[in-house]
């Protein structure tokens, strides 16, 4: 029983982990009707962003909980720009060209990411300083420590705190609107680019805190880190409807309790091969996702 | 054109192919072939295949498919798998080996459409239920699968698994590649001239109005993938037979896709012409950069990212648009007439 | 029909053919001037940690060479050409050193794939490869051009099975493998066969693939199983998140572990990496004066601890070099005499080619311990082939 709990938990952790990349992408896609495939590379990132910064405070040697959250903060800035910076210069130019040129677009950029990470920070795996002392708790015989906790608890906050700002604040009804029909929304007085530089702007920086959260309990980061979990993430999104925040929530957990319990039976080795095919089972029977709606077409 | 200049065309490309054939295997006298261009050259080869194949689909049907790479492993290990345990069974029954031209042409032949149909089944398989999908979800779901085939063949002893098939016979040479290669041209450029070229082209402007207009979409957007699949599957085939050239899961995966389709992108969605340019630029380009990767190993695939990125913002139409090269063309010039016409 | 795309295409195709034309005497290579030597590896690409470190090792080994001389009176170039990880690369970097740069000898690649794919080509062409750190069984098959330096899968798993049944008394273990490199494969099938054979129980393998962050799944099921040893047969980034997690889940039982852990991302592996152990080609704390030298020197030069590829890469190169002494010649069949009958002295220990172009050395095994920040193998104990 208590490896079944095990496995829960486990699963719910690594859930988290997907949730909180999904959150950006599901946001980005609302508003933009964009797959940003760039955006788990900005997740690589924020944890090299948080890795260099930690560094620089010293914090492996003298962890705390100040320095971690100094640390999570800086990250989240820099890709906050580096999120409007390629919002502007890659996706802004072939945001009126067909749809497919900015899918291009965005893998190229994500191949720039990643690629250029490696020049630039060495292809080596780096190990995250340990901000947080890791602690683990034993409750009956399951065992979980703060750092997966952590991702959770803040994965739960993101997503409360998203939902709040795209449906209680003026900047999120701009979003809204921006999404229904961006030249319209120009008509009404928004302004768009505004509105769409904050969208990435706001994910990316999710994406580095998710960066850093991550980095803290799975220690090992590399520039090709961002791939497979970010398109692992992208159909955690799509399962839970894209565009909507809490189905990408729903759709990280339901995907990291899926991998987690693949793992623990006989077909440990196509777990990789599960997110995708749930991805395909879930576009044939409800492509809207489990919280979508289906939208009609209007010729 | 008519029968007999078609068959007077056929069999002269067929001679040229069989003399460079025997240039690459023997040389000529005191000349041989470099074995490094040999190798780039059967390279060019091959990504012209892949290339053309992927722009019926990407460019003359207008569905963007990143699952390239997933069909030419589907291909390329049935065909291998049937030359290595089948192969020398069936030279026997000929009274020939895989050493002699004649055991190897039958088996390589046997090879290739066994992966063709391997192929075609998977593109049928993934076409059906992913074709009702619209662009940015069918681009993933034909990543998904890709990914999956690629974890399943890992996972099959029988193959290599991690470490490739390496038990592969190396009976693919210079012939297969470019005869397969303009055959996939010739096949093509037919179905681009044709009424299901027409079909594609509606399909490609406007979905909903083809589908108002009575076209079946599905089944001919289906037709034009299996298609397109079974080539990859050929190329497949090709590859993974040609000396020191073993099959890896690990490599036949979304990167290898979206390498191809940098290609027609560059080259020009839509353009056979463009394609075959893209294929040939983008197999000699990494090479060519070898010297910059000295310096800084990895500058080679930002290169690509970055030609990728501006292609796009810049000249989003690639180098050739939807034009084609074509002796039209020549005798404009020749003839000295006002700017020619846009097809 | 418009066939003009075809056409193109043939015309093409016979230009660059004609290019590509040299003359077949244009064989042989130089007598004088510096001894082109090729060397190929992943610098970029998922396995570029690998590929730096043999890279560094080898350079490390020529510039020492070229320092006290050179070889026949010759300095050695290393060429360096990167593969970028995948297995076709490596092919076109072998075919162009061989064909285009006329090296006298390839040393490459760490992972078998890539060997694999590429050693047919220094086979035909009767140039010798030889490869510091593939551990699969058939790389040497391939052909005798192909050589190697480290010691195979079979033997790597023999010695672990034997140490967890004879020295940790181990009846029941469990092992986690990488599904996608065929270095953990191999290792896992040949650990596997060989504690069978002792008497001992194997539950079947759990599998992950390289880059996984989250063992937690894995770790729960194997738990569940309570053996008495676990086997970890990936590499190092994975063995060190996978120590953490096991520890964090409760499991204490011993870790073992194959050369693939030795990598400085281990570190992260922290306090869990206790009661680990591996099987290595050489220990770093190996008082002879060899493996000193080698360690400082590399550490002056690079600025870290070498690892075991680093290692193997410089053997590779001293192989090559004192077996061109002997041939007194740069000549292919020569020199592949030579390093057939290889006896060298070597970092990871005394490399004596066998029959099969394998070297008969000894694995140590070593305890990993962690201890103010830093990892260190103490030697436990040595087991010999046989």
């Amino acid at each position: 029983m208590d490896t079944v709990l095990q496995q829960l938990i486990n699963g719910l952790s690594l859930g988290a982990i997907y949730a909180l990349i999904a959150l950006g992408y599901t946001m980005v896609y609302g508003v933009l009707r964009l797959i940003n495939f760039a955006h788990g590379d900005v997740y690589m990132l924020g944890a090299f962003a948080g890795y260099y910064l930690a560094n620089a405070l010293n914090l492996d040697a003298s962890p705390s909980i100040l320095g971690a959250i100094v640390v999570t903060l800086g990250a989240m800035a820099i890709c906050g720009v580096i999120g409007v910076l390629i919002e502007r210069f890659a996706y802004r130019p072939v945001r009126h060209h067909p749809r497919l040129a900015s899918l291009i677009t965005a893998i190229g950029v994500s191949l720039l990411l990643e690629y250029g990470g490696q020049v630039v920070f060495g292809a080596n795996p780096r190990f995250f300083p340990q901000m947080i002392r890791a602690e683990v708790y034993s409750v009956g015989g399951v065992q979980i420590t703060n750092q997966n906790l952590l991702i959770i608890v803040v994965a739960v906050i993101v997503m409360f705190g998203l939902e709040f700002i795209v449906h209680r604040t003026r900047i999120g009804k701009a979003m809204r609107a921006t999404s229904f029909n961006l030249s319209v929304a120009k008509l009404m007085g928004i302004n768009t680019d505004y509105v769409i530089a904050f969208t990435f702007a706001l994910g990316s920086a999710l994406a580095a805190a998710g960066g850093v959260m991550v980095a803290l309990a799975i220690p090992r980061i590399d520039p090709l880190m961002g791939l497979m979990t970010g398109l692992k993430a992208f159909v955690a999104a799509v399962l839970g409807g894209i565009g909507n925040i809490p189905g990408a929530m729903i759709g990280g957990v339901l995907i990291g309790l899926l991998e987690t319990w693949l793992s623990a039976t006989a077909y440990s080795t196509y777990r990789d091969a599960a997110a995708f095919a749930v991805l395909i089972l879930i576009l044939l029977f409800r492509p809207a996702g489990i919280l979508g709606s289906a939208t009609v077409e209007k010729v | 054109m008519r029968v007999t200049t078609k068959i007077l065309a056929t069999a002269a490309t067929v001679g040229v192919l069989l003399g460079l054939n025997y240039l690459f295997e023997y040389g000529f006298g005191d000349f041989r072939i470099n074995a490094y261009y040999a190798r780039i050259l059967n390279l060019i080869g091959i990504n012209v295949i892949l290339a053309v194949s992927l722009n019926l689909i990407n460019g003359l049907a207008g569905q963007f498919s990143i699952g390239h790479a997933g069909f030419m492993a589907v291909g390329g290990y049935s065909a291998t798998f049937v030359t290595v345990y089948y192969g020398r069974a069936i030279a026997g029954l000929l009274g020939s080996s895989l050493d002699d031209a004649t055991g190897a042409a039958v088996v390589m032949t046997i090879s290739l459409l066994t992966g063709a149909a391997a192929a075609a089944l998977a593109g049928l398989a993934v076409g059906i239920p992913s074709l009702r999908l619209r662009g940015d979800y069918l681009a993933i779901v034909t990543l998904g699968f890709s990914e999956i085939i690629r974890v399943i063949i890992l996972n099959i002893p029988a193959v290599g698994g991690a470490t490739g098939f390496t038990a592969a016979i190396p009976i693919t040479n210079f012939f297969w590649i470019f005869a397969v290669a303009i055959l996939t041209i010739v096949i093509v450029r037919n179905i681009a001239a044709s009424t299901f070229g027409r079909v594609l082209a509606t399909i490609r402007g406007d979905e909903i109005a083809a589908e108002a207009m009575g076209i079946s979409t599905t089944r001919y957007k289906v037709l034009a993938f299996v298609i397109s699949a079974a080539l990859a599957g050929v190329a497949g085939g090709l590859s993974g037979q040609l000396f020191a050239n073993p099959l890896n899961p690990q490599n036949l995966n979304f990167v290898r896709s979206i390498e191809i389709i940098v290609m027609i992108v560059i080259g020009g969605i839509g353009s056979i012409s463009g394609a075959v340019f893209g294929a040939t630029a983008l197999t000699i380009l990494p090479e060519a950069l070898r010297r910059l990767d000295q310096q800084f190993p990895g500058l080679r695939m930002v290169t690509y990212a970055l030609l990728l990125i501006l292609t796009m913002i810049f000249r989003p139409q690639g180098l050739f648009g939807r034009r084609e090269v074509s002796w039209a063309w020549l005798r404009r010039r020749g003839q000295d007439r006002p700017a020619a016409a846009i097809k | 029909m418009d066939c003009a795309s075809t056409a193109w295409l043939l015309l093409a195709a016979v230009l660059l053919s004609t290019v590509a034309c040299e003359r077949k005497s244009d064989g042989a290579a130089d007598t004088t001037g510096d001894i082109p030597v090729g060397f190929y590896g992943s610098l970029t690409g998922d396995g570029a940690s690998f590929g730096q470190s043999s890279r560094e090792g080898a350079e490390l080994a020529v510039d020492e060479l070229n320092a006290a001389g050179g070889v026949l009176g010759r300095k050695l170039r290393l060429l360096v050409e990167d593969d970028q990880s995948k297995p076709e690369e490596a092919s076109n970097a072998v075919t162009k050193l061989v064909t285009q740069d006329k090296v006298v000898a390839v040393i490459g690649e760490v992972a078998s794939r890539r060997t694999l794919a590429a050693a047919p080509i220094a086979q035909r062409y009767q140039i010798p490869m030889i490869t510091p750190a593939s551990t699969n069984e058939k790389v040497t098959e391939v052909g005798d051009y192909v050589f190697r330096v480290c010691f195979i899968d079979p033997f790597q798993g023999e010695v672990l099975a034997k140490f967890a049944y004879n020295d940790l008394k181990a009846r029941k273990v469990a092992i986690l493998r990488d599904q996608s490199q065929d270095y953990s494969v191999g290792l896992t099938d040949s650990v596997a066969q060989h504690f069978t054979r002792l008497g001992g129980q194997v539950l079947p393998p759990v599998s992950y693939s390289s880059g996984d962050a989250d063992f937690k799944a894995a770790l729960t099921r194997i738990r569940s199983d309570k053996p008495d040893v676990l086997f970890a047969t990936g590499y190092y980034s994975e063995a060190a998140i996978i120590t953490r997690q096991a520890r964090e889940l409760g499991m204490k039982m011993p870790i073992l572990g194959g050369d693939g852990w030795v990598g400085d991302a281990l570190q992260n592996g922290r306090e869990a990496l206790n009661n680990t152990y591996i099987s290595n080609h050489y220990s770093g704390d190996n008082p002879d004066p060899i493996v000193q030298n080698f360690v400082s020197t590399y550490k002056k030069r690079f600025n870290r601890d070498p690892d075991a590829i680093a290692a193997l890469a410089y053997d590779a190169i001293k192989v090559l070099a004192d077996s061109l002494t002997r041939a007194q010649s740069t000549n292919g069949p020569k020199l592949r005499e030579a390093i057939a009958s290889a006896d060298v002295p070597g970092v990871t220990g005394r490399l004596k080619m066998n029959a099969k172009r394998n070297v008969d050395k000894p694995a140590v095994v070593q305890e990993v311990t962690y201890a103010g920040g830093k990892v260190t193998f103490v030697y436990k104990t040595t087991i010999n082939p046989g």
